[in-house]
């Protein structure tokens, strides 16, 4: 960086300020309590980087460890070396921009082309331990020994006695002989160390007790000590061995041998397959079903109609009325206008997501205030036919968009210079024609680009389809939980999160195509606002 | 939005003025000014109706929805003492520290953005702004998915910013504090004359004391639009928030109101209705009271959130 406008410093000016010479810049750094305010904080990144690289070189996160290596270089890089000045600035923002939008983006490109999703969350060593965990059964006529749960700082723990004798054992460590336990009856009572759960509390860390596995040592036999009532505890064995050579599973029962697909997932020969199975990528399948799987082509296709339906009209009827508004009290003869105004920006300054819930608890069909009070009792279904739900939205959106047209249609109609109206006036032009041929047109050129951003923000208005329809009502028969109301980015959170099967992947696939539409877009707001040229 | 209003005034000024002596009146009145009056009065009710109703609704104990059709028929604050029994206040607490946060940690960062770009010339200065000209264009939400399991996995490793942490939520929307705001505060940041800061420089003040000394105090309503934008729009923001946070106490008000409102078989309308006035009300207060910056910031590009 050659021009630091730091550096460069006119020695007169500094002459003439401070006749003694400078000292050397870290030495008198140092006395600033900018400089130790820098130092504490670089010291509190440092730790923080530092923790986290310990803590995800633990877990094995290797990505985030060198992420965090890179980053903490160059922050420190940046703030105690004299020349990165624009560095020191722009860091921080930076790195969240890195994180939290950058990255995201790329990872969701990189989660379409793949099957990550419910059954398809582990990685392939995982998912091997987990179908190894899952196939456990008891081993066949094994005995049942007296059990008792119990709890330390660590977790939980099982007791259990075995020819008499007491062995305790947690998910770390296997079972040993507790000769400090107590033993009444038939099974443990007390064990110093540890408290003993009572049923209550069985009751309430229920699933925690019964998927609880302890070690039994190879000596008495091997295999995992389990529970499903809390009070009896059987030997469990893995039904399907894996081998790493062949990297395949056989059935230790019947013989049968399961091999990898390029699905991820282990499939015998007859077409059985173990869950779960592990992520891969799958090329563009998750594009590819949208359009050509039936029981969802459909449906997206119609969702896909509508998001861009829904955009258009929202941007057209608050447009409009926003304009048409902002022309009738365009009059400075109008008394109170600014009371006008200010009550008309109310449904602007009320918040989105409540706006759409009230709206919502209006348009009930059965107990709304829109059918019993405006239409007397009728029972109309505003929110649960397909027609009227879109009908909904749309009106419940002009109500939340209008003030905004209007605001900036007013601001633009009183930009255009009142010569121009006048001469037209004198030239005996209608007042229709004025606003036709005059005031539109001169409008349209400040309020373009705002009319695209707003196309583009509805387009993605996922808030409101969600507070007021959920999206519903739902397509019969589809195997996702999408409906007549669901704009694309909707489709998305119910595909990803809503859903039965959760289906990272395909959801993914569905951002990646609206982010192309969203691109298109800003890129005609940007060449209609020459922005890039202005930089 | 007052300055614009005279200008076009004096402009009209031989006509209006005329128009003033002697005002229309009887018919010309009505076809001129009058039928405007009509066409408000109706606007202002169709604005209204909604907010009267949801403020109907929380003074209504009853707390059904059918109930809460006759508007103002009944006056008890019941609505409002229930809410201290809910999760209502920590939602509260948990929007407002969220948000200011998120919003002067955006206005801190942007700023510093801002100031690079408008007062370094390094290398990379106009990739990076147009860089960041792209990036912003696609919302944060879009990557919903991938947030949710780039938080799941930093779980293991911070559990604090990790999935169902308030923090893992400020941070994730700290990464859209550079695109929109840059620009905002970019173009501001240009219109600060440099001799300032270069007159500053040569009386021996560093870039840092520039920064926080001089150029923040300069720019301090771009600050105070910016700031204040963030803050709105992180309050009403709900696709990442019901992504992220999972425990009950931990949300935000408007995932935790959807909730109530949503909810088909006990439908606790009438608190729902309550807590949407008070959550409303400061939000409110903000726009009337800032609504001058609000419509500059607006029509500067950037749209309601």
């Amino acid at each position: 960086m050659p021009d630091q406008p730091t550096v460069v410093r006119p020695p007169e000016a500094d002459a003439v300020r401070e006749p003694q010479p400078r000292p050397d810049h870290a030495a008198a750094r140092a006395m600033k309590p900018g400089f130790i305010v820098k130092l504490v904080l670089m010291a509190m990144v440092n730790a923080f980087g530092l923790y986290g690289i310990l803590a995800a070189a633990a877990v094995g996160s290797w990505g985030i460890a060198v992420f965090l290596v890179l980053a903490v270089a160059v922050a420190d890089w940046a703030y105690f070396s004299r020349r990165a000045v624009p560095l020191k600035y722009l860091i921080p923002g930076l790195l969240f921009l890195l994180v939290y939008q950058l990255f995201t983006m790329v990872y969701t490109g990189y989660i379409a082309f793949t099957n990550y999703g419910d059954g398809h969350i582990l990685n392939k060593t995982d998912a091997i331990a987990s179908i190894e965990l899952q196939t456990e059964k008891r081993v066949e006529g094994s005995a049942s020994y007296p059990l008792t749960v119990l709890s330390d700082d660590d977790g939980l723990a099982f007791a259990i006695v075995r020819d008499g004798q007491p062995l305790v054992g947690s998910e770390d460590s296997p079972l040993e002989v507790a000769s400090d336990a107590t033993v009444a009856g038939a099974s443990v009572t007390a064990v110093p160390g540890y408290d003993v759960l009572t049923f209550a509390e069985v009751a309430q860390r229920q699933a925690e007790v019964t998927s609880l596995r302890v070690e039994f040592p190879e000596d008495l036999g091997g295999g995992s000590l389990r529970t499903q009532d809390a009070s009896n505890g059987f030997v469990f064995a893995p039904t399907l061995a894996y081998d790493e050579a062949t990297d395949t599973f056989t059935n230790i029962e019947d013989g049968t041998v399961y091999t990898p697909d390029d699905r991820g997932n282990f499939v015998s020969a007859d077409g059985q397959r173990l869950t779960p199975g592990w992520q891969v990528t799958v090329g563009f399948e998750n594009f590819t079903t949208m359009f050509t799987d039936s029981r969802i082509s459909g449906a997206f296709l119609q969702i896909t109609v509508w998001t861009f339906a829904f955009a258009f009209l929202s941007v057209a009827t608050t447009f409009v009325l926003g304009l048409g508004l902002a022309l009738v009290f365009n009059d400075p003869r109008i008394r109170g206008r600014k009371l006008y105004r200010a009550l008309m920006i109310l449904p602007y300054a009320f918040p989105g997501f409540l706006a759409a819930l009230v709206w919502r608890g209006m348009l009930n069909e059965r107990f709304g205030f829109i059918n019993e009070i405006i239409f007397q009792g009728a029972d109309i279904p505003w929110l649960t036919d397909p027609w009227l739900a879109k009908l909904a939205i749309l009106g419940v959106n002009l109500w939340l968009g209008f003030p905004y047209m209007f605001l900036i249609c007013t601001g633009a109609l009183q930009a255009i210079p009142g010569d121009v109206i006048e001469s037209a006036k004198l030239d005996g032009a209608s007042p229709f024609r004025v606003v036709t041929r005059i005031i539109y047109p001169l409008l349209l050129i400040s309020v373009a680009p705002l009319l695209i951003s707003s196309f583009a923000f509805n387009f993605n208005n996922f808030t409101l389809i969600y507070m007021l329809t959920g999206g519903g009502p739902n397509f019969p028969g589809s195997p996702l939980v999408i409906g007549s109301t669901d704009l694309l980015i909707s489709m998305v959170y119910s595909v990803a999160f809503e859903s039965g099967v959760k289906q990272y992947g395909l959801a993914a696939a569905v951002s990646i195509l609206i982010f192309i539409v969203v691109g298109l877009i800003s890129w005609l707001g940007f060449r209609r606002t020459r922005t890039l040229e202005e930089l | 939005m007052a300055t614009t209003t005279t200008s076009t005034v004096t402009s009209a000024t031989g006509e209006t003025v005329t128009y003033r002596s002697d005002a229309p009146t009887g018919m010309k009145w009505w076809r001129e000014v009058g039928w405007r009056h009509v066409v408000g009065v109706v606007v202002i009710i169709y604005c209204a109706l909604p907010l009267l109703y949801v403020v109907s609704a929380s003074l209504n104990p009853g707390g059904t929805l059918t109930g809460s059709n006759n508007l103002f028929r009944t006056f008890s604050l019941a609505n409002f003492q229930r809410l201290f029994e809910t999760d209502f206040a920590s939602w509260a607490i948990n929007s407002l520290v969220i948000c200011s946060v998120t919003a002067v940690a955006t206005v801190l960062m942007g700023g510093a953005a801002a100031y690079a770009f408008s007062r370094f010339r390094f290398r990379g200065r106009r990739a990076s702004l147009t860089a960041l000209l792209l990036i912003q264009m696609f919302p944060q939400m879009l990557a919903v998915v991938a947030i949710f399991l780039v938080l799941l996995t930093l779980k293991d490793v911070f559990p604090i910013l990790g999935v169902n942490s308030q923090l893992a939520l400020i941070f994730v929307y700290l990464g859209g504090a550079l695109g929109v705001n840059t620009f905002l505060m970019y173009g501001f940041f240009n219109t600060v004359p440099r001799e300032i800061d270069e007159a500053a420089k040569i009386d021996g003040a560093s870039h840092a004391q520039i920064f926080w000394t001089i150029i923040l105090r300069l720019v301090a309503p771009i600050l105070a639009v910016v700031g204040l934008l963030s803050f709105v729009g992180t309050y009403g923001e709900f696709i990442i928030a019901r992504t992220v946070l999972q425990s009950t106490d931990k949300l935000t008000l408007a995932v935790g109101l959807y909730q109530w409102a949503s909810d088909e078989r006990n439908a606790p309308w009438g608190q729902f209705a309550a807590g949407a006035v008070l959550s409303a009300i400061p939000v409110i207060l903000l726009f009337l009271f800032l609504q001058k910056y609000i419509v500059s910031g607006l029509t500067a590009g950037s749209v309601k959130g």
